[in-house]
Order: C-alpha cells, then structure tokens, then sequence
C-alpha cells in the first residue's frame, strides 16, 4: 500500500514536469531539449539555497525563475539566433551541467536536517508518504488551473494559434517569436519547479539528476494521450498527470519484478517507444475493432481529413 | 482624384543578390491602388505575382523602392505590424487556418487581427450568433460546423474560413493569392461568387492573382498583367470592360 502512495505522490511531483513538457511538445509542437538542464537546475537552485539558509518556499520560488531564464536563453537562440530549436535545447542543456556544478559546488547536496517544503507541521503529521501526494496534488492543482485559464484567453489563443499554424498567426499579426519564448520560460519554469519538488521530497540534489528527464516527461503525456484518447485541452493537462502517476505504477511494477533503479532509463525508452508505436500497431493489426477508445488522431499527425 | 490607399514606388527585389546568380524578381514596379479598387492579376510563373503579394504583405523584403499606405511609408514596416490594416488569403486551405482549433476558435483569432492580445478571456460564447450568422453566408455548411476542428473540414470550407477570416475584421487592403485555385471548379465559383459579394458590399479594397482569363475578366473593376517583373498592362473601368479573353490570348502568346 505504501508503495502505492509512494508512487501517486511522486506521479503528482513529476507531473508538473509532464505539465511544463506539454507546453513545448505538444502547444508549441517541438521537443525542447533544455529541459534535460532545467530539471536539475531547478532542484540544484533549490537545494543549495536552502543549505544556504533561504526558506523553502523562497527557495523553490528561485528555482522557478532560473529555469525560466535557461528557457528564455533558448528561446532566444532558436528565435533570434535561427538556431535549430533541437540545437539550441541541447547547447543549453548542456551549458546548464556546468552551472549547476558550480551553483551547488559539488555533485551531489544532501538536505539532511535542513528545513524543506516538506517539513512543517501539517504535512509531517500524515502518514507516511502521504506529504507529496497532498502537496503534490496542491501544486498540481494550482498549475494546472492557472494554465487552463490561461490557454482561455487571448494571449493563450494566441499561442496555442502559433504552434498550430504559425504561417496564418504571423498574417493575423501574431508575434510568434514572442509567443515562442513565453512558452519556453513558463515549460522550463514549471520543469524546474518539478526539479525543485523532487528534490525536496528525496531530499537531495545531483547533478546527474536530469539525465532521461524528457523521456519521463514525454512518457507523462503519451501515456495520458493513449489512455484517454480525444480530449479538449483542459482535459489534456489533466490527463498528463493522470500519465505521470501511471508510469509511476509501470515503474513500480518493472521493480517488483526485480529489475534494478539502474535499469530505469532502458525501461523508460521501452514503455515510451511502444506507447509512440502503439497508433501504428493497431493500425497493422486492425485492433481498431476490439478497442473501442484511444488514440484515434495522436497530434502529430496534421493532415487534412477531408469530412466524412 | 482621391489619393491612393496602396501605392508602389519603383519596388525591386533580387534573388541572390550581390552574388553572380543576382536576379531581378520586381524591375521598378510602379503601382497606385485607390480605395475600392478590385484588381486581379494575371501573368505566367514567373512573372512575380506571389513577390509582389509578399513585398506588400511584408514577408519580403524590399531591396529598392518604397511601399506606401495612405501616404504613409510602410517599406520596412513588420509582417506583423501590417496585419492592423492589411490581411491575405493563401493559396494552400493549409496554410489560412489552424487545424487543431475549431471554426469558432478561428474566428475568433482573426477578429483580433493585428490587435493587442492580452489577458483578457477570450469570450467565445459571447461571440457565437455574430460567427454563426456570417458563416451562414457562404451556403457550404459551415454554420453547422462552428465547433469542429477547421482540419477536418473540407477544402472548400476551410478556404472559404479563410476567406472570412480575412475579412471578418476589416482590412484596408486584401490579398487574395488564388485564393481558389486548389479548389474543384464549382466549390471555386462558389467561393469567387461569394468573395465578389463580400468586397462589393464592405467596399473592400482588393488585389487578386488568378490564372483564370475568364475570372480575371469577370471580376473586378481593374486588371493588371505582370510579365517579368513589370506591369505590361494596366487596365480599368470601360477599358477593362472592352478587353476580350482574345486580347489577352493574344498578349500570352507574345
């Protein structure tokens, strides 16, 4: 039973990584690659002002705003620089290794006895493993309400517009470049914020931390797309999350049959993999017939269906 | 005579330029538009039709010259920013909509062109009797369609989307950039009928590119004919009433 708390509680803490991930990979329609650097950076932030005596929440408020930076700097490098967006992801991804060494000064920072989101009094007086999922779930909450009505409004429409056709928001008048580096900053400043709970919640730092993120953040989403099926965009981001906590269970279920936490970035790439091939095999094995609802149009695909 | 609301000043543009391929695309054209002009341009590939639109749209730059509006120069005036008072039809039904969002949703975004877009709900309900009634207009089924995602619409009825959403604001000068040419013939004369409408009735001011000599005769009050970079024929009114497709055969096969 514990285990399974364990596991929702971390599927909400992840899932704001899932959230942020959304925003790139499936608004914007393009994989961003920073945030293999933010997620860690976020959490390296976190944990070193904490150590260094800055209270939790300012501290994971400090993390949001790092990663939004490194989201603005590639935002910037793919809009102004013209550099490839997957080029410029992985140039500061890579960028953020170094400085997150030199923020936390070694590789690894331990909370031990520090304060965290985690320690007060209310959420030490559940039981066990019960304090991420309520702050989790809190969090997720929050994220995802603001976001909602956010993508409601006209700044929203607006970008929602730019990632689906960014020829006809640019003759509408829409700044897309504008548009672009927004949803960098606020993906990389909700994946830092996951980085930061994680962190919290583990109760350290590593730099190595952000090694497999995206795939995990990618799982998160084809996982909710493949079990939900057609959704509206509110319904989406919620179905994020809801593919965050599922592959927390897949997790769960690769270890207890004995598979080693080493093991875990091959089994992510194998779940991900066979969740983005699943559309293709149904459509081999005409699977269509016995399973009724599912991923019917996945997003990528944009063609035109004329009506039927 | 009024002033012109569009008015080209000796506009060149090169492709490669400064290296050996240089080539002229726009040799000096020299163009005044008045407000209620409808004008379609004709010319063989090549000829510069979808440069033209582009240096006027903004999404091209001008190498030599000047692009004025209302006496205004707007030569190096943003793509973006020409969108208050200047809006296009594409060719392609693909590149007019977005196809995740519904018809509504479209709609909705064009009436913000070139507006500022901030954090106010975007008030869609609100909106709804006002779409259902101009997308009653374009006798296709559209108005029953208000809610559907516009890439699942037909060709036809995404292009005649476009249409709208080009002119539910209105611009001050619309491109139309064959806007009909993907489109089976009768869904073509369809839409041409309705767009004849809709510019006769708003007073719209309009440039059209067709490769249709019979179109490009029967709509309009003006014609142009552009023929490697340059206005050959220039023609409006009565004059324009006159002019046979002969005439222009006869001009092509030069």
């Amino acid at each position: 039973m514990s285990l399974i708390t364990s596991a929702i509680g971390q599927g909400f803490l992840w899932g704001i990584l899932g959230i942020g991930l959304f925003l790139t990979f499936r608004i914007l329609d393009f994989p961003d690659m920073t945030v293999e650097g933010t997620f860690p950076m976020g959490a390296a932030v976190c944990v070193a002002a904490i150590s260094h005596g800055v209270s939790p929440i300012l501290a994971t408020l400090l993390a949001i705003i790092i990663g939004m930076v490194a989201g603005l700097v590639t935002g910037l490098l793919y809009t102004k620089g013209r550099i490839p967006i997957l080029l410029a992801g992985i140039l500061v991804m890579t960028a953020c290794y170094s400085i997150n060494l030199r923020i936390m000064g070694t590789s690894n920072i331990s909370l031990l006895g520090k304060q965290s989101l985690f320690t007060n009094h209310l959420l030490e007086s559940l039981p066990k493993y019960f304090d991420s999922v309520s702050l989790g779930l809190l969090i997720v909450i929050i994220v995802t309400i603001i976001l909602a009505m956010f993508l409601q409004t006209n700044l929203g429409q607006a970008f929602i517009a730019t990632g689906d056709n960014e020829t006809m928001a640019k003759s509408l008048g829409i700044h897309i470049d504008s548009m672009k580096i927004m949803g960098l900053m606020v993906s990389n400043g909700l994946i830092a914020l996951s980085g930061a709970l994680v962190a919290q919640s583990d109760g350290y730092a590593d730099v190595n931390m952000g090694i497999g993120i995206i795939v995990i953040g990618l799982a998160s989403i084809i996982i909710g797309e493949v079990v939900f099926g057609n959704l509206s965009m509110n319904q989406r981001l919620v179905a994020v999350t809801c593919g965050s906590i599922l592959y927390r269970f897949v997790l769960l279920i690769v270890l207890q049959l004995g598979f080693s936490t080493n093991d875990l970035n091959l089994i992510s790439s194998i779940v991900l993999a066979l969740c983005l091939m699943l559309p293709t095999f149904r459509k081999a094995l005409h699977l269509d017939r016995f399973i009724k609802n599912g991923v019917k149009t996945p997003l990528p695909d944009k063609k035109v269906r004329d009506h039927d | 005579m009024t002033n012109p609301i569009l008015e080209l000043k000796n506009v060149t543009t090169y492709v490669n330029r400064h290296t050996p391929d240089e080539q002229k695309i726009l040799r000096g054209i020299n163009l005044k538009v008045y407000p209620g002009d409808f004008i379609t341009v004709l010319g063989s590939n090549g000829a510069g039709k979808s440069t033209l639109f582009n240096t006027i749209g903004g999404n091209l730059a001008v190498d030599e010259g000047q692009i004025l509006v209302n006496d205004k120069e707007i030569t190096h005036l943003s793509e973006e920013k020409r969108t208050r008072f200047l809006s296009r039809v594409f060719q392609d039904p693909k590149l007019g909509t977005a196809p995740r969002m519904t018809v509504s949703e479209n709609l909705l975004l064009a009436e913000k062109r070139g507006a500022h877009r901030g954090l106010v709900f975007r008030g869609l309900k609100h909106q709804m009797p006002h779409f259902k009634a101009i997308t009653s207009t374009m006798e296709n089924d559209l108005n029953h369609r208000l809610n559907t995602p516009a890439g699942e619409l037909s060709g036809g009825q995404r292009q005649a989307l476009s249409f709208l959403m080009a002119t539910i604001k209105r611009p001050d000068i619309l491109l139309l950039d064959e806007h009909t040419a993907a489109l089976d013939p009768k869904t073509s004369q369809e839409l041409l009928q309705a767009t004849d409408e809709r510019i006769k009735e708003d007073k719209l001011t309009c440039l059209m590119i067709t490769h249709h000599l019979e179109d490009a005769l029967k709509y309009g009050n003006r014609l142009i004919v552009l023929d490697k970079g340059q206005i050959k024929i220039d023609v409006t009114g009565d004059e324009k009433q006159r002019l046979t497709i002969d005439d222009l055969y006869k001009y092509f096969e030069i």
